[in-house]
């Protein structure tokens, strides 16, 4: 059978398990984020462009809380998503619901310049290398799979990525709270009129949307060193991710964002100079043909 | 009230416009202008950005009494790694601002490309964070000294080292642009020159790549005894802190950093770096002269970060430059970039950061290079004392033989 595989792909079956694996935890990065960007584009009808910089804030006040308030990773956890959280709340009152009534490009604009100043911020305060931040003792060490040596702490984050998706996706489709959303998502008027505070549930979802993305930033910084761009060099992908699912479909985002980590991965062994721009050459062919995306609504 | 308005503001704009015109003719007297071209806002600034400029300010503030009235005026630029950018704001500088003299310019895709426009212009190249040895090689021009480190000597100093010490066959993580083919180019010479085998090789997109741990596998499954990292920065930064993550170096696989410097160290931090050898021309913590002069610039620095190599090679290129400018005049040396570049080649160079130096015909400046070990934790006695000096590799020994680069300027 590994042989079969072996002859089929010309690269050694150990290697190729490990590449799909390696794609996953990518993926998962990308499912995590996009789902945010999801959630907050279904509800506001704003392309969160601030989103590559609130990651990247969760994984600084991660360390923040680290090195200023000695609070490890688990705290992290909890903390980060709800301080980042908190900005996100204090962007979509003051700035972002200005915006409501006008074109989704000023939305764009707006939040795009305001991802802008906050990197340039934190560039400005912390430099370029990136700050170390450890993997907590407790997921340190490694499993020998075998065909690959996988860091427990790569599997933590594909376990809880997918537990924090598949809460996501329960809440809105199970939910009283849920149906209120996607009610509002529809037609805000109306679910106002059966005395929902929908601007208050509009803020709040903004704030969710912000939190899952720096609860990515917490994650991620262990593995990435924690510096101002992290978010951007992800943000580009996930967007694309986003493009392909189909925007604003929950559920889309979440398939897409780990099989395209699985492509992405496999070109990284077969052509890894493109491994970079594979994922925008499946969007191009994906508007191409289903202009709303795969999973998406025309 | 709106025609004096009118008027008044007619005036103001003439004023506006007579300006600049005015002090263009102050500056052509008694000026020389420095621009420094750098990475200010992506995974190389700190090794050269704000830095580069406090360290270049620095050289005019330490020449003070010496410029006998010369002004020396700064400006900066982001090039941010991209060649059209950098190309754009050469030409913007030297043909409508009155640059004289371009320093620093990391990125040897960039670095390449502005050697072409200064050549064009005859204005000054200083080249201090860029990489590529072809820079002195087949890129040379008479209007260019590469000041501070090459891919050759990188490549012989740490490549060599480690060879030496058993690592006979390689695989490389490549940036995928001019740096990272000349560095793996360079290093996979004296490897092969050494009876080692390069086993394979992966060119990772740049700039972009943040996940390693894919080329890491790559490498691992190729059974090298050394993973040869052709890259800088945040990439060099990434690659440590994921072949860890990943068990390459527990293995006993052995990572060659092949460009690393000092702030790469200190984001790493020393629990994670211990134990790598880099190459380095400037140690802040050398002597007392090195000592001295970090003690000047580091108020300066962004978040007080120690001068690394490239930035103090900013420094020392600066210096020399303002010394040469003294001794032809600002006028002579404004007109003709090459008649500058040359009385640079000819005079000696001497400043607290590299110490005594000096400038081949081809325009690449030899010193000393010194591999280094970063220390344990345990071992390092205070703030930044990050390594120890393993071996000394001599000025004229360092560097690729003249005869070998294919420069023109040598042949002629």
């Amino acid at each position: 059978m590994l042989e079969l595989i072996e002859t089929i792909t010309g690269v050694p079956a150990p290697l190729l398990f490990g590449q799909v694996l390696l794609g996953l935890i990518n993926g998962a990065f990308y499912a995590m984020l996009s789902l945010g960007l999801a959630v907050i584009f279904g509800l506001l009808n704003i392309i969160n462009f601030t989103h590559g910089a609130q990651f990247m804030m969760g994984a600084f006040v991660a360390w923040m809380l680290l090195a200023w308030a000695g609070l490890g990773y688990w705290w992290a956890l909890i903390l980060a998503p709800l301080i980042v959280g908190f900005t996100g709340v204090v962007i979509e009152r003051l700035m972002i619901s200005r915006l409501y009534k006008l074109d989704h490009l000023y939305g764009l604009l707006l939040t795009f310049g305001i991802g802008l100043i906050i990197e340039g911020v934190f560039r400005n305060q912390f430099g370029s290398s990136g700050l170390p931040y450890r993997i907590p003792p407790e997921l340190s060490g490694a499993w020998d799979l075998g065909f690959m040596f996988m860091p427990v702490y790569r599997g933590w984050v594909v376990i809880s990525s997918l537990v924090v998706c598949l809460a996501t996706w329960l809440v809105i489709e199970k939910t009283r709270l849920g149906a209120y959303l996607r009610a509002a998502t529809e037609n805000a008027a109306l679910v106002q009129a059966f005395g929902v505070n929908v601007p208050r549930m509009i803020t709040l979802t903004y704030g969710a949307g912000v939190a899952l993305a720096a609860l990515g930033g917490v994650l991620a910084a262990p593995i990435y060193s924690v510096n101002p761009q992290m978010g951007t060099n992800l943000i580009i992908v996930v967007f694309a991710v986003v493009v392909i699912g189909g925007m604003g479909s929950i559920l889309g985002s979440i398939i897409t964002g780990f099989g395209l980590g699985i492509v992405e991965g496999l070109t990284k062994v077969y052509w890894p100079e493109a491994s970079a721009t594979v994922i925008f050459v499946i969007m191009a062919i994906v508007l191409l043909t289903r202009p709303a995306g795969l999973f998406g609504r025309a | 009230m709106t025609g004096i308005h009118r008027r008044g503001l007619l005036a103001a704009g003439a004023a506006l416009g007579a300006l600049p015109l005015h002090r263009a003719r102050a500056q052509a007297t008694n000026t020389v202008k420095i621009g420094v071209l750098n990475d200010q806002s992506g995974l190389y600034r700190d090794v050269n950005g704000p830095g580069s400029v406090a360290c270049v300010r620095q050289a005019i503030a330490d020449l003070g009494a010496t410029l006998r009235g010369l002004n020396v005026e700064v400006v900066v630029a982001d090039h941010q790694n991209r060649p059209d950018v950098g190309v754009n704001i050469a030409r913007q500088w030297l043909d409508r601002d009155g640059v004289d003299m371009i320093i620093d310019v990391p990125t040897s895709s960039v670095a390449l490309a502005v050697n072409q426009v200064v050549r064009e212009k005859n204005k000054v190249y200083i080249n201090s964070s860029g990489a590529t040895s072809d820079l002195t090689g087949s890129a040379c021009s008479p209007n260019t000294i590469h000041w501070t480190y090459d891919t050759y000597m990188l490549a012989k100093s740490t490549g060599g080292a480690m060879v030496r010490a058993g690592g006979d066959t390689w695989f490389f993580i490549t940036a995928d642009y001019a740096f990272g083919h000349a560095l793996e180019r360079d290093t996979g010479n004296f490897v092969k020159a050494a009876g080692g085998r390069v086993l394979g090789q992966v060119r990772t997109p740049f700039p972009g790549t943040s996940d390693f741990s894919s080329f890491l596998v790559q490498a691992q499954a190729s059974r090298a005894k050394v993973v040869g990292l052709a890259n800088a920065g945040g990439d060099t930064i990434n690659c440590i802190k994921q072949a860890a993550e990943f068990g390459l170096t527990r293995r006993g696989v052995k990572l060659a950093a092949l460009l690393m410097f000092i702030s790469d160290v200190h984001a790493l931090g020393l629990q994670t770096a211990q134990g790598l050898v880099c190459t380095e021309t400037f140690y802040w913590d050398l002597n007392d002269n090195t000592r001295a002069f970090t003690a000047r610039v580091l108020p300066n620095m962004p978040q007080q970060l120690r001068p690394g190599m490239a930035q103090a090679g900013c420094y020392s290129g600066a210096m020399h430059y303002i010394k040469a400018v003294l001794e032809l005049g600002a006028e002579a040396a404004k007109a003709d970039g090459v008649a500058t570049v040359a009385r640079m080649k000819a005079m000696p160079v001497q400043d607290d950061a590299f110490g005594a130096t000096s400038i081949r015909a081809d325009g690449r400046r030899i010193m000393p290079a010194y591999l280094m070990e970063v220390k344990a934790p345990g071992e390092s006695r205070g703030a930044w004392d990050y390594y120890k000096v393993l071996q000394t590799t001599p000025a004229d020994e360092a560097f690729r033989p003249l005869s070998e680069g294919g420069c023109p300027l040598v042949r002629a």
